[in-house]
């Protein structure tokens, strides 16, 4: 019984959001709200959503901002795992590197945009940098936490057993940094999304916040509301992927 | 198998700390928490830094690093990798020295069936109850057939019962391994029970080193004495079999009746707390009940500790707390002293 219950649940989830956009349709419908512009009704978004996409407008972008995400977020995350790794074996690095990340990584991604509007200038790199940025702080942040929050036992009982140092933290520390190294991933895995579309709002012509705001100006709100489901999507779906993979790496022992 | 030799230790608590381990030997490092006594294995190991020196066969070990000692080491809390299964654990030294797939598969194989843990192999550290962590985490000590073992208090997480099995099948493992080992504990039933010779360390200093039976029958010192419970130790003149399995120690002016085991005996330890104390004379047949007068009163930890003199002998009695406060005790007051007969250790 409770183990069919337990199989159903995933499908469950999605009730409520049934039931949510009957409402949003139906509330729509009735007129309730001032002025029929407002506030479209699920289904004309729908179909503005087909429009968009048949015409490849919404491909366009969609694969625009993908691309910058995908692109910043694995330098971003690749860089900030390779430094964070430095940083939390070597402790001279760290105690070296540590005041500047400290003072860097409170700083919010988008506050680097007029400056990095000044030096990279308005083209692709921009957008990435910034991504760049989001990503490499907080995985090099956990990183860092992950690797030394290993217990010190675990590398005494590798050093008996005759491990070398590289085989130590290949081995031993980064496995068991893994839950730490992951969450990092997954929060900004979500962040990349957010970032990119405050990004395209403000600096970059292309892309799913550039489309936003273009529908802001012609008053298109069903265009506005389908941008923000693609944007919802990406944001669950990439946290998802993260979660999946770190289950699939650390599930077995945890 | 080497033997171990320590030159003039220091490290934190350890001042100037001598000890030689022959070869094959178990010995035991008996202390209370504190001593120095993981210390002093960490140093072996070389784990840390140290003054003084470490010789393996009578060669200097010092500059040596963990990796190259080829020592043996299982931790308080073992730290079986959480995230490798139970023959992954086994084989990790073996991989570390790079060893072939063959080899270090027929190794494992071999070491699981030792333990006794063949059908574990596959189960990650959080699936296995606390003795089977234990046979895990020895099993990847002996993996790489060290020239020593260090154990450091490897039993005190486990339930009395797991932990005595697992005593007695540790040392004929030690026995057949023919290893030489160097065993941690606090406690002395333990201590007794496995060692070939007891080094007893408190503060940092190794205060005597001997058979178990000498550092139970001749504590060199208060401390040690106090340490091993501060047995009253009585020697005998002369004794008797009264047949029936027991027989009379005579012990200057007391008689004590014990279990005969055929041999005779030269000393007995009666420790103060399985000596019962009484203020009216007991019931019973006057077998091992003494009369004497109470000359001192020292309160301790868990209880109260009486100075009793019995004829020429001063001996030490201990009660806990609630029984002396419910007794109406004092220097100079006439008590009976009973002792209890499957207590008392002979020598």
């Amino acid at each position: 019984m409770w183990n069919s219950l337990k199989r159903l649940k995933p499908g469950w989830g999605i009730v409520p959001v049934l039931v949510f956009l009957a409402l949003w349709e139906i509330i729509a419908r009735l007129n309730l709200t001032p002025g029929q512009f407002s506030f479209p009704p699920f289904s004309t978004v729908m179909v503005e959503f087909y429009n968009l996409a048949a015409s490849g407008v919404l491909g366009d972008n969609f694969f625009a901002s993908l691309t910058r995400v995908l692109i910043g977020f694995c330098a971003g995350s690749i860089a900030g795992l390779v430094v964070g790794t430095a940083m939390g074996w070597m402790e001279k690095l760290d105690k070296a590197l540590h005041p500047i990340v400290s003072l860097l990584y409170p700083i919010p991604a988008l506050g680097w945009l007029p400056l990095l509007m000044l030096w990279i200038g308005i083209n692709e790199m921009l957008p990435i940098t910034i991504i760049f940025i989001c990503s490499f702080f907080p995985v090099l942040y956990n990183t860092v936490t992950g690797i030394k929050n290993v217990d010190k036992d675990y590398i005494r009982v590798a050093r008996t057993l005759g491990a070398s140092d590289i085989k130590i933290l290949t081995t031993v520390v980064m496995p068991l940094a893994l839950p730490n190294i992951f969450t990092g991933f997954r929060l900004e895995a979500g962040m990349a999304w957010r970032v990119i579309i405050a990004a395209e709002m403000v600096a970059i012509p292309t892309g799913i916040g550039a489309l936003m705001m273009k529908a802001e100006s012609l008053i298109r709100i069903d265009i506005i509301i389908v941008c923000l489901i693609v944007l919802a999507v990406m944001c669950l779906s990439f946290e998802k992927i993260f979660e999946f993979l770190e289950n699939k790496m650390t599930a077995r022992w945890r | 198998m080497p033997s171990i030799k320590l030159e003039k230790i220091c490290k934190y608590i350890c001042r100037d700390v001598e000890l030689e381990i022959s070869d094959r030997e178990l010995l035991v490092l008996l202390g209370p928490s504190g001593a120095g006594k993981t210390t002093l294995l960490n140093i072996i190991a070389g784990l840390t830094d140290y003054e003084g020196s470490v010789l393996f066969d009578r060669q200097r070990v010092d500059k040596l690093p963990a990796s190259k000692r080829e020592v043996g080491y299982l931790f308080q809390d073992l730290f079986l990798f959480p995230h490798l299964d139970v023959s992954a654990n086994i084989a990790y030294g073996l991989k570390a020295q790079k060893s072939s797939h063959d080899g270090i598969k027929e190794r494992v194989a071999e070491l699981l069936q030792l333990m006794k843990i063949d059908h574990l192999a596959e189960r990650y550290p959080r699936k296995l109850s606390g003795g089977e962590k234990q046979r895990v985490a020895l099993a990847r000590a002996l993996a790489l057939s060290p020239r020593v073992l260090l154990l450091d208090e490897p039993l005190s997480s486990l339930d009395t019962q797991t932990a005595k099995y697992l005593r007695t099948e540790l040392k004929q493992l030690q026995r057949k391994l023919g290893i030489t080992t160097i065993y941690v504990t606090h406690d002395l039933a333990e201590a007794e029970e496995m060692a070939d010779r007891i080094a007893v360390i408190q503060e940092g200093q190794l205060q005597q080193v001997g058979k178990p039976e000498e550092v139970f029958f001749y504590p060199i010192n208060e401390a040690v004495s106090d340490f091993i419970g501060a047995p009253n130790i009585l020697h005998c003149d002369r004794c008797q079999s009264l047949g029936q399995g027991v027989m009379e120690a005579s012990c200057g002016t007391m008689n004590i009746i014990l279990p005969d085991d055929g041999s005779p005996v030269r000393r007995i330890a009666l420790f103060p707390r399985d000596i019962y104390v009484s203020e009216v004379r007991p019931p019973g047949p006057e077998v091992n009940r003494y009369q004497g007068v109470i000359t001192a009163i020292k309160p301790l930890g868990d209880g109260v500790r009486l100075e009793v003199r019995v004829g020429e002998h001063k001996l030490l009695a201990e009660l806990p707390h609630h029984i002396f406060e419910d007794m109406d005790l004092s220097v100079g007051k006439e008590v009976f002293l009973i002792l209890k007969l499957r207590r008392i250790k002979v020598y």
